[in-house]
């Protein structure tokens, strides 16, 4: 099995998808030409030609509004927004049409389409290229929100919202787009070819949306993460001694509560880290959904640990991550509570 | 004031001048019926550009139909025009009668605007999307969607296609070239650009209309809207609709410092035209030229459609806090009267055949609306049941909307 970086299996999803329904089309800034900054789309124009996969102009309004007014005509648009952080002003489009297109129309127009951006922190990016802005998109009802931890899974994601016929919301954590980043900033990178998910199996395969992946089996407490968090979960579970049981949730709406309430009905204590901030985050929505399914298993009060509230900071940024130091004593906490 | 001979710096804030006059707005760039000349369909943009401060206009006050611009549609296509606009004028009537007997929560009406969308329905061919706003009912008349699913719609009652999901005149209706009308402004006007581009991308014969009134046209969307469609030279036609009033906001407002919004094409390389709005053989005969220039991919074209709002925005709104007289009057005429008057010219009208049409639309909308309002409306819970709203937020319903809807009586 070829041994693909998070970058290959997202250029790989696209390329099986584009090979296999012709009414895929991709585009995006320096997506065309260049392949984007950071090559998710490289060699997509030169292979499938400028009709398939073309550059647009800097405006995401326009974007997004042109993919939503393409996918009512019956293509299946993946676009790309170069950062996470630059997708504010598609907003508007994003969640009073894209999202709503198919109910307020009662199915008449619908709006199959992906909108991938790099999302999270890690790089030194400061506030404009570091946000994890996951929570104004579960927030929203009619869109999917979709966040893989490695390339295994992104190529499946991938395939799967491209084929889904409603609008999916695709955050690619940039700091495992070229290895398993566990919060050690200051450790040599560790490539995805030293890693068992960095197996991407050629061709077509799929993983459904709204299915968690147990990451690590514990016996002791759940943590319930997505994205870089979750090989930072691992590393604290090793270094501060906690037999965590991590769950990827790799899709946050439709989000898997089987697998949630199963793991923390097992081990009764869970923790829920995230990189984004804390007050109104995914994690207040996923404590509050445990709380209200197993609260008699609960042995100890659900613990967050996210980013703060503030923005995101460039010199402080290893104060601001939530690294393997800060959710391994969270972990400790949870377990002495 | 002055501080060491440098003047200081001032902000130009629009006169707040409540009674300012339309028809004086509209004689700024008004022009002489049959003066305009009529470009081949690639002429190029610099030498069009003075349309943009021009009027094309085909009617004039003796009801002959003049000049390069008068489009080729004879009787039966004019007496055609006639009926859909005084039907959208009728229905407009007996729906803000609804509203005053209480049936219906909310309407607009698009009293005096009825030639632009029912001509420029005709003008263009079945395949083709028109991408609206809330005031182009023309659009679904003059395309023969049936009457009774709009006012089912408008009454939000179990036969309304869009199942109560909307406030009344939001319609949507794919097979009828109507795309769903948003109720945030300016959206579809770039949507309209990626359903063009779309069918260019797949090598298809339709075209896309993105519509705008011209307050909207202050959005972001506007101005994304003509940058792709300009960039990627989409099959798009772009109107705006200046009905001089946003709410309770003057054009001036949106239009900024230009002189017409026609003027916004001028910097996309994107041809231009002012035309009269109120002029049914103009808005067709511009309408089918901006088409042919989209079918034979020669781009985006933008008109400005010059009008009034002669009614009020919408029900909810009363427009004697903030206007004059203005509405007493239409500056341009009435286009309803003007098309009449100009079939009478020609020998193929008269007033008593005009009296038996008007009879004959307004028994039709009564039968209609009869029809309709046994269907029952919201406002009595004849609206099925309250779980459908659960329905089509997503193509099949996930696990924590399947438990909501549990939650749900009825």
């Amino acid at each position: 099995m070829p041994s693909m970086t998070m970058v290959e299996a997202i250029r790989d999803a696209h390329v099986v998808s584009m090979e296999r329904d012709d009414r895929v089309v991709v585009f995006g800034e320096d997506v065309g030409h260049f392949g984007g900054v950071f090559r998710c789309t490289q060699g997509l124009q030169q292979r499938f030609g400028a009709t398939r996969c073309f550059d647009t102009p800097i405006s995401e309004v326009g974007i997004v509004g042109i993919a939503v007014g393409m996918a009512a005509y019956g293509l299946r648009p993946c676009v790309e927004i170069q950062f996470a952080d630059y997708v504010y002003p598609a907003y508007d489009q994003i969640v009073s049409e894209a999202a709503r297109l198919r109910h307020r129309s009662a199915g008449d127009f619908t709006a199959p389409l992906v909108i991938r951006m790099p999302t999270g922190g890690g790089i030194f990016g400061g506030q404009t290229h570091s946000q994890s802005p996951e929570a104004l998109f579960t927030h929203v009802a009619g869109l999917k929100t979709v966040v893989p931890s490695n390339p295994y899974d992104a190529k499946g994601l991938l395939i799967a919202a491209i084929e889904d016929e409603d609008p999916i919301i695709f955050l690619e954590p940039k700091r495992v787009y070229n290895g398993p980043f566990d919060g050690h900033h200051d450790r040599p990178i560790v490539p995805w070819s030293k890693h068992p998910l960095g197996e991407v199996p050629e061709g077509h395969y799929r993983i459904e949306l709204g299915t968690a992946r147990v990451h690590r089996e514990g016996s002791e407490l759940t943590v319930l993460t997505y994205g870089t968090c979750v090989h930072v979960a691992q590393a604290a579970s090793e270094e501060y001694g906690v037999d965590a049981e991590i769950i990827d949730l790799r899709t946050l709406v439709p989000l898997d509560i089987d697998t949630i309430v199963e793991s923390v009905r097992k081990t009764g204590r869970c923790l829920v880290l995230h990189e984004a901030t804390l007050t109104s985050g995914f994690g207040a929505e996923l404590a509050a959904s445990v709380q209200e399914r197993v609260f008699h298993h609960l042995e100890a009060p659900i613990r967050r640990v996210c980013g703060w509230d503030t923005p995101y900071p460039h010199a402080h940024e290893w104060s601001y991550f939530p690294g393997p130091d800060r959710v391994g004593r969270a972990m400790q906490e949870v377990m002495s509570a | 004031m002055e501080s060491d001979g440098e003047p200081t710096l001032r902000l130009r804030i629009p006169e707040p001048n409540r009674n300012f006059d339309p028809a004086e707005r509209v004689r700024r760039h008004l022009s002489p019926p049959g003066s305009m000349p009529k470009p081949k369909l690639d002429e190029k943009v610099e030498r069009l550009a003075m349309m943009r401060k021009q009027l094309v206009r085909v009617l004039d006050d003796d009801g002959r139909a003049v000049g390069p611009w008068c489009p080729d549609l004879g009787v039966e296509r004019l007496q055609r025009g006639l009926r859909d606009m005084m039907t959208v004028r009728t229905f407009d009537a007996r729906m803000l009668r609804a509203h005053r007997q209480g049936k219906i929560s909310f309407y607009m009406q698009c009293l005096g605007e009825e030639a632009i969308a029912c001509a420029q329905q005709r003008a263009l061919r079945p395949g083709d999307m028109h991408f609206p706003t809330y005031r182009q009912q023309g659009l679904l008349v003059a395309g023969e969607y049936p009457l009774i699913d709009m006012m089912n719609q408008i009454l939000s009652n179990d036969h309304d296609p869009i199942k109560g999901r909307q406030l009344p005149v939001l319609y949507s209706s794919k097979a009828h070239g109507f795309f769903s009308i948003s109720g945030n402004l300016a959206t579809q006007y770039v949507h309209a650009v990626g359903w063009a581009m779309a069918s260019a991308l797949r090598e298809g014969t339709a075209i896309a209309s993105a519509w705008i009134g011209e307050g909207a046209s202050s959005e972001s969307d506007f101005h994304a809207a003509l940058v792709f469609a300009s960039t990627y030279q989409a099959p798009v036609i772009f109107n705006i609709v200046n009905n001089h009033w946003a709410i309770s906001t003057p054009e001036d407002f949106a239009r900024g410092a230009s002189a017409t919004f026609a003027d916004r094409g001028y910097g996309f390389s994107i041809p231009a035209l002012r035309v009269d709005g109120n002029d049914y053989l103009a808005v067709h005969a511009v309408s089918q030229w901006a088409a042919e220039r989209a079918r034979t991919n020669l781009g985006p074209t933008l008109i400005e459609w010059v009008t009034l709002r002669v009614g009020a925005h919408s029900t909810s709104d009363d427009p004697s806090g903030y206007r004059g007289d203005d509405a007493k009057h239409f500056p341009l005429g009435d286009p309803i009267e003007r098309l009449a008057h100009h079939l009478r010219t020609i020998g193929a009208w008269d007033d008593q055949r005009h009296a038996a049409l008007q009879a004959e639309i307004d028994e039709l909308i009564e039968t209609t609306f009869r029809e309709a309002d046994a269907h029952g409306e919201a406002k009595n819970g004849s609206t099925g049941s309250p779980k459908s709203m659960f329905d089509d937020v997503y193509a099949t319903l996930p696990r924590h909307l399947l438990e909501q809807r549990d939650q749900v009586e009825g």
